[in-house]
């Protein structure tokens, strides 16, 4: 550990500096006060508020929707993308790498307003398909980095060897590589359904009226003025956090 | 080789229509968009002209362009005059313990970033947090306006940013070799000299990613002021979204982030020459 009391000091108010605005939320989730911050007493009031709200639950299921389907289809055409890259050689294979890396490069409002062109010039309706292509989109070079430097890890013989024996690619691919992968590519699921669930930017020059998500339904919430269930939101959302990073910790833990 | 492509040719064709459709062509049509004029009836419209780049060049967006300068070059340097310290101290730890402290780093950005700029609101406002604690004290006698501030702004950013300095910082400075630096101790360099000449040339790929991390969503971030700053903070990103969703100018919108892009294409020319200068380095 650190010795030095000052050195110990700054790591301390640095880790206060990231907790005590969202330790502040919660504490004032409690409180029964609608816009006064003095502490009027505990109460439950926000939580029955945001159990109750209707619009906001339909907004976390669009979000769940659009994450699990984006994710599971940028999965597939992630891995998809690691695979040709690692084993074939074909025409404009360094254009396909560029592409890749021009997507993770590009900053969230020059690919939102770029997928809002696209959509209004082929005339897709700006709603839940919309979404999905973008989202797709913006998660599909994190699986295929993911995947691929997994592949690269292996040792290219073994698809020679399948090869040598009559394998076919798709049973290459169903039989040796999935198999080898499978870990990369939850990962890849993983990291895309976060990815998913947290963009505020893109989504928000895509999106339609008719499907709305819960990172736009808050945005809505807390511009127009101080909210108290955002509050109790806050409480909630990092509860599950912490649950899932215990969960996470204990079973991994668990497994050597 | 067999004729078997079918596989092969499939997932060639999905992903290559994939990657055209949605990453290329929309570069295309925001580049061409950039070139097109505005006019009340469409969003866009012919004939090609050099406008709306020369509009950029006008008082107003020169103002913008500057301001957002200022917020996004001050919210990078404060994040790494914060993270520097604190990634070298976390990166000095025990095994454990610095997994922990890196784990209790990330677990606060699970939370919606909206969630946590708003939280902000609620430390700043003149009722808040910070000035009633201020008020208590007796420092203040009253309350100071922190909110709706170009202060604001810099606080949120740098609370939604600091991770983006501090994690690539964390893994550059995991990385050093502690016996270059005993090294230039037992070569009589004082602890000045030995930063200065030694681990600040073998972070500095870690500093620009950083830095390249936090200033360029800081520019573009456009919901923190929209929520903290007052009518004066706008960034890039506020008027790339108000031209795109309430002046409805694309051509203006799509000028402005063309030269947001060439931006990050230099900042990017400049963090790769560094890296090449930094392993010619190494190989020497």
């Amino acid at each position: 550990m650190i010795r030095h009391l000052p050195a110990r000091l700054y790591v301390t108010a640095i880790y206060l500096f990231f907790y005590i605005p969202i330790l502040v939320l919660i504490a004032y989730s409690f409180n029964e006060a609608q816009y006064s911050l003095l502490w009027h007493g505990f109460s439950w009031r926000w939580y029955t508020e945001l159990f109750s709200d209707r619009d906001l639950w339909i907004a976390v299921l669009h979000t769940l929707i659009l994450g699990v389907s984006a994710a599971t289809i940028a999965m597939w055409i992630g891995t998809l993308a690691a695979v040709c890259l690692y084993r074939y050689v074909f025409y404009g294979k360094q254009l396909l790498y560029g592409l890749i890396f021009v997507l993770i490069l590009s900053p969230d409002i020059v690919m939102g307003i770029s997928l809002l062109i696209l959509f209004s010039v082929s005339g897709v309706q700006l709603g839940f398909f919309s979404l999905l292509l973008a989202h797709i989109t913006f998660c599909i070079p994190f699986v295929a980095v993911t995947v691929y430097s997994r592949m690269i890890s292996f040792d290219q013989n073994i698809f020679e060897a399948a090869r040598d024996l009559g394998a076919r690619d798709h049973v290459i691919f169903g039989r040796i590589t999935l198999p080898l992968i499978w870990p990369a590519m939850l990962a890849g699921w993983l990291l895309s359904f976060t990815l998913s669930q947290d963009d505020v930017i893109i989504s928000y020059f895509v999106a339609g009226p008719d499907f709305e998500i819960l990172p736009l339904r808050i945005y809505s919430m807390v511009r127009s003025g101080v909210k108290p269930e955002i509050n109790a939101l806050c409480a909630v959302t990092f509860a599950l956090t912490l649950l899932i990073v215990m969960l996470s910790q204990f079973f991994l833990r668990k497994k050597p | 080789m067999k004729p078997d492509h079918g596989f092969r040719r499939i997932s060639l064709t999905l992903v290559w229509f994939w990657l055209l459709v949605f990453a290329m062509v929309p570069l295309v049509l925001v580049t061409i968009a950039s070139f097109l004029s505005h006019n009340n009836g469409q969003l866009v419209s012919l004939p090609f002209t050099l406008q709306n780049y020369a509009a950029l060049g006008s008082r107003v967006y020169i103002r913008i362009l500057q301001q957002s300068f200022y917020i996004a070059g001050g919210c990078t340097l404060i994040c790494l005059l914060l993270g520097y310290p604190f990634a070298w101290l976390v990166a000095r730890m025990q095994m454990r313990a610095r997994s922990l402290m890196i784990l209790l780093i990330i677990i606060p950005f699970w939370t919606s970033s909206l969630i946590r700029s708003y939280s902000m609101i609620t430390l700043l406002k003149p009722g808040g947090v910070i000035n009633s604690l201020l008020m208590w004290t007796g420092l203040i006698s009253k309350p100071l306006p922190l909110l709706f501030s170009d202060t604001a702004v810099m606080t949120g950013l740098v609370y939604n940013l600091l991770p983006f300095m501090v994690l690539p910082l964390l893994t550059n400075i995991e990385r050093l070799d502690d016996q270059l630096i005993d090294a230039a101790r037992d070569l009589g360099a004082n602890r000045l000299t030995t930063f200065r000449k030694v681990i600040l040339p073998l972070t500095l790929p870690g500093i620009l990613s950083g830095c390249i991390l936090v200033f360029l969503p800081a520019m573009t971030l456009f919901y923190i002021p929209d929520l903290l700053g007052g009518s004066k903070s706008i960034l890039l990103g506020n008027l790339i979204q108000n031209q795109f969703l309430v002046a409805q100018n694309w051509p203006l919108g799509s000028a402005v982030s063309m030269v947001f892009t060439l931006m990050l294409i230099v900042l990017l020319v400049i963090y790769w020459r560094a890296i090449r200068h930094d392993v010619r380095r190494e190989l020497a």
